[in-house]
């Protein structure tokens, strides 16, 4: 991209490599979640057995110490270590060992976010690596009771062919129309998406983007402006140009590969996005060049569309001032979104990202997460099927959003009918994320991600937070490599729509 | 521009202890009296009050209580001593219908007036019993709105009460007949009787200005006496089997009267319009097994015009071992109606199971005119729902010690913040009007359907019991 063509981009800075090295990023927080805890009681001896049978390094003394230190509860794999002769329980001479499930374990996350997939994500974030299967986190899905938390892989035996992790391909293509415009690849079939300097800091931003450099993929502006610290990343960004147009100027247009159109997203469908006065700082009014302290509202529609027609009147409009970039066009899921996503492409989009209803990480009123349009996992096959009858499914990719949590989520999406996918709570929760909601309002995010207060913000460092990305994507795509290897399947590219890979466990999967 | 429908709101904070989803506990013999304590560093400085908390006995747990779970201090704490726990009187809240979220959200919009706002997505199941099976539509590029482009102001949530003639018959320009009397609301919610384990005089005189200030109808039993006759208007007397009745002026001021379903409604229709001509009559039907059929009977009936169907206070049927859902029932006499021709002559109220706004909004898309409601303005005034309220027993929310203001502010609140909700919907499907909502399933996407068209074609058949 050292050529650029005639018209786009006037001033062009010197981009920074990031480096695609898995590096250990424990959490930055003194005592970790655990899901069991180690209890030792009076009765102890100080015999030290138990520092010798675990091989997780729960128990701790410290050279030249006599008692022992506060366990490390969170490396613990609780009750199942009875199986392999460590357990440290049972050696005790003195019975003066408890494991029991952590009661706090309760208290963290939700149906969609089980502390199970939380602890997995910050594992993987850490090492780069998924758990080891003796910690027993269930990462595969979460406990929604519906949807992807049913959708399993029907995996051989015995995969069909034998294929090397080094054999399989987890590249896609973002540009399918063979329009004359660069074939963007990604190396993994996923890429960050929007959210705003103002619903997150920009020590998160900044982190998501080096994160996309060292993975080769991308990241998205969210509508609140494109800070000029992400110049050094313009060529893995998408700025986004949505109903509030907040810093929007044909010089940010200039910059980026990808320009995403966001019609709506999918935490509140049908309604613009939401920043409320708390979080509309100084630095915040003053890239989206408005007045402090009032709450954003972007209105919803476009007023500036009402038909296909305005929407290619938009798109002409961008690859005028953009000889080189590719058209995103983000949309919810309304019962026609197969109309829109065929809509879209006779307007010219390269790409149509769907992004369904339990996603989402700004603000958003609790009526409309819930009750707004249809989960992404319906809408996948959907449109995948509707761009096939019509005879386009292969000129435009598919990306879906709004709930993907786990690489295996990206996995059954996939499978479901989509080309890739984006994600945006997941890196969130890799940053230490709880998901305790409460960075809609006030002083914003109490963990540092997502909020623009100064003394907040300082409780990330941009190198920890690029890590945990690189690390969390990292494990993603070993254990997606490691479902193709399962599968037979020499890229993700080939496992897009194989829904016969796919079984529901509330159905009877009779049809052949 | 005609006036436009508000409601005057102000914050009325709650009078007992607030009662949080999390707790934190606080292990203080391992303390290491550090000087960078975390609790310091609360964001919502929780711990600030602490001292004060301390004092006052009575209210020692709100402290633990009110903790937002970020578990900042519970990863930072040098000691590791703090630990964060849903609170055991959270879980305790409502019941398997009113579920604790609905019990504190809304006690929230009671408070403030406010649409709750939060960040990080959706946490709750994929899919759920009853109104939580369905998903409203919104509009998106090809189809903007149903009803053109129009401003959240534009937004009318109107709807009207009584029966409306398919056609004029006309005796050359003059209609044959005068049209028959309707009742306008600025909103499609009814305040309704309150059951009998929770009625309470204060109650009543609350409920009668909330409807009041509202602009809203609120059924009363015929026994009641308005402290203030200006409120008659926004008062409907049920007149039950042995209700008191009500006097002829008193009743003449009223716009609409509820009856108890029986064999002889249509008599006891004639003789109230007897006395007052333009008032609008609405039929009380108990949806038991008989209550769908009822319900289309009654329709048929050319003195009826408003009928009022209820199910149990969680949406449904009533004395049935395999009941069904308010939503199906109400999906059921619609279509039926349609199907008779004679949709649009009736007016239909549906009740039971309105817990939040979003199931105003499902109710009327599935069938409903308007709806009623009487529990979630209960729990506006910090009712558990607990389900002792029998004397004797002490009540957590010391309803029986109300004071007026409260109630009316914290009602008025919670019915200005379902409204404001309701116009958030309206707006993402692209509707102007709560009218045009009505059986608009076209707007509306049910679980089993969605699950048929995507999953069904993949997976074959669902299996039994599900």
């Amino acid at each position: 991209m050292n050529t650029l063509p005639e018209n786009t981009l006037k001033t062009r800075v010197p981009q920074e490599e990031v480096e695609r090295v898995v590096k250990p990023a424990p959490s930055r927080y003194r005592n970790e979640i655990a899901k069991y805890i180690v209890h030792r009681s009076l009765d102890c001896e100080r015999c030290g057995k138990c520092l010798e049978v675990c091989t997780h390094g729960v128990h701790v003394r410290k050279p030249g110490f006599e008692y022992f230190g506060e366990p490390n509860h969170h490396l613990c794999i609780g009750p199942a270590c009875a199986k392999n002769g460590h357990y440290c329980v049972a050696q005790c001479p003195k019975q003066a060992l408890q494991i029991r499930e952590n009661p706090m374990y309760r208290a963290l996350g939700d149906c969609r976010w089980s502390a199970d997939l939380i602890l997995a994500t910050w594992k993987m974030a850490e090492t780069g690596e998924a758990p080891s299967d003796e910690y027993d986190f269930n990462y595969e899905c979460g406990d929604s009771g519906g949807g992807f938390d049913k959708l399993r892989f029907k995996f051989p035996k015995q995969p069909p062919i034998k294929l090397d992790a080094d054999q399989i391909d987890t590249s896609i293509s973002l540009n399918k129309r063979k329009d004359g415009r660069p074939e963007i690849k990604i190396d993994v079939p996923w890429y960050g998406g929007g959210m705003s300097f103002g619903s997150v800091s920009n020590v998160t931003q900044l982190s998501k983007a080096r994160a996309a450099v060292a993975w080769n993929t991308f990241t998205c502006t969210g509508e609140g402006g494109y800070m000029e610290r992400m110049r050094p990343y313009d060529d893995h960004m998408i700025t986004q140009v949505a109903t509030g147009l907040f810093g929007v100027r044909e010089e940010t247009i200039q910059r980026v590969p990808i320009v995403e159109f966001k019609y709506a997203q999918g935490a509140k469908p049908g309604l613009g996005g939401h920043l409320l006065g708390d979080k509309n700082t100084p630095a915040v009014a003053r890239m989206r060049e408005t007045v402090l302290g009032i709450s954003l509202f972007s209105p919803f529609p476009f007023h500036s569309v009402y038909s296909i027609e305005d929407h290619m009147k938009h798109i002409d409009w961008v690859k005028h001032v953009n000889r080189r970039a590719l058209i995103s066009t983000k949309v919810s899921t309304p019962t026609d979104v197969d109309m829109v996503a065929v809509g879209s492409y006779s307007a010219g989009t390269h790409i149509v990202h769907i992004d369904g209803g339990y996603g989402g990480t700004g603000a958003a009123p609790d009526i409309a997460k819930k009750n707004i349009a249809m989960p992404i996992e319906y809408a996948i096959g959907k449109v995948h099927n509707f761009l096939t009858d019509e005879g386009v499914r292969d000129k435009m990719t598919l990306i879906a959003s709004g709930g993907i949590r786990s690489a295996h989520d990206i996995a059954k999406a996939i499978a479901l009918g989509a080309d890739g996918v984006v994600v945006g709570t997941a890196e969130l929760v890799a940053l230490g994320c709880v998901r305790c909601s409460l960075c809609a309002s006030g002083r914003g995010c109490p963990r540092g991600i997502a909020t623009t207060d100064p003394e907040l913000c300082g409780k990330m460092d941009l190198d920890w937070g690029t890590q945990r990305l690189v690390n969390l994507y990292s494990a993603w795509r070993k254990t997606l490599v490691g479902i193709l290897q399962r599968l037979g399947l020499r890229s993700v590219a080939e496992l897009r729509g194989r829904t016969d890979l796919l079984m529901h466990l509330d159905y009877t999967n009779d049809i052949r | 521009m005609p006036e436009k429908y508000h409601i005057q709101t102000q914050p009325v904070p709650p009078r007992r202890p607030r009662i949080g989803k999390h707790g934190v506990v606080d292990w203080r013999e391992d303390c290491a009296r550090c000087h960078n304590c975390v609790k310091k560093a609360c964001v919502y400085d929780r711990y600030k009050q602490e001292a004060e908390y301390i004092r006052n006995l009575s209210d020692v747990d709100a402290l633990f209580f009110e903790c937002m779970g970020c578990f900042s201090c519970v990863q930072n704490c040098t000691k590791g001593i703090l630990c964060l726990s849903i609170n055991p009187a959270y879980e305790k809240l409502g019941n398997k219908y009113w579920k604790p979220d609905i019990i504190k959200t809304t006690w929230v919009q009671a408070e403030t007036a406010k649409i709750p706002v939060s960040g990080a997505g959706y946490r709750g199941p994929f899919s759920g019993h009853g109104f939580d099976s369905m998903w409203t539509d919104m509009s998106e590029i090809v189809r903007p709105t149903r009803d053109g482009i129009h401003g959240r102001e534009y937004i009318s949530t109107s709807v009207d009460i009584g029966r409306k003639p398919s056609y004029l018959s006309l005796n050359g320009t003059q209609p044959v007949a005068g049209l028959p009397p309707l009742v306008s609301l600025p909103m499609p919610l009814i305040i309704d009787l309150s059951s009998p384990a929770h009625t309470l005089p204060k109650l009543d005189a609350a409920i009668e200005q909330t409807a009041g200030d509202t602009g809203l109808i609120a059924i009363m039993d015929s026994s009641y006496r308005p402290m203030d006759e200006a409120n008659l208007e926004n008062i409907a007397f049920y007149l039950g089997p042995d209700s008191p009745p009500v006097p002829d002026a008193m009743l003449r001021k009223t716009r609409l009267v509820e009856i108890a379903d029986g064999p002889a409604v249509a008599e006891r229709i004639k003789e109230i319009k007897k006395i007052h001509p333009q008032i609008v009559a609405a039929i009380r039907v108990e949806l038991t097994a008989a209550g769908i059929g009822r319900a289309i009977e009654l329709a048929g009936l050319g003195e009826v015009e408003v009928i009022h169907v209820v199910a149990d206070a969680n949406g449904n049927e009533l004395t049935a071992q395999k009941p069904r859902f308010l939503k199906d029932m109400l999906r059921q006499i619609h279509t039926t109606l349609i199907e008779k021709g004679i949709r649009d002559e009736i007016t239909l109220m549906a009740g039971g199971g309105i817990a939040l706004p979003e199931h105003m909004a499902k109710a009327i898309i599935c069938g409903a005119d308007l709806i009623t409601i009487n529990l979630p303005l209960l729990v506006a005034l910090e009712c558990h729902l607990c389900d002792s309220c029998r004397p004797g027993t002490p009540c957590p929310a010391r309803l029986e010690k109300i004071d007026f203001k409260y109630a009316v502010g914290r009602m008025t609140n919670l019915i200005a913040a379902w409204h404001d909700q309701l116009i958030e919907l309206m707006g993402a499907m692209g509707m102007r009007e709560a009218r045009r909502l009505r059986g608009d399933v076209g707007r509306a996407m049910f679980f089993e359907n969605l699950e048929e068209e995507t999953f069904g074609k993949l997976f074959g058949a669902r299996k039994a019991g599900l």
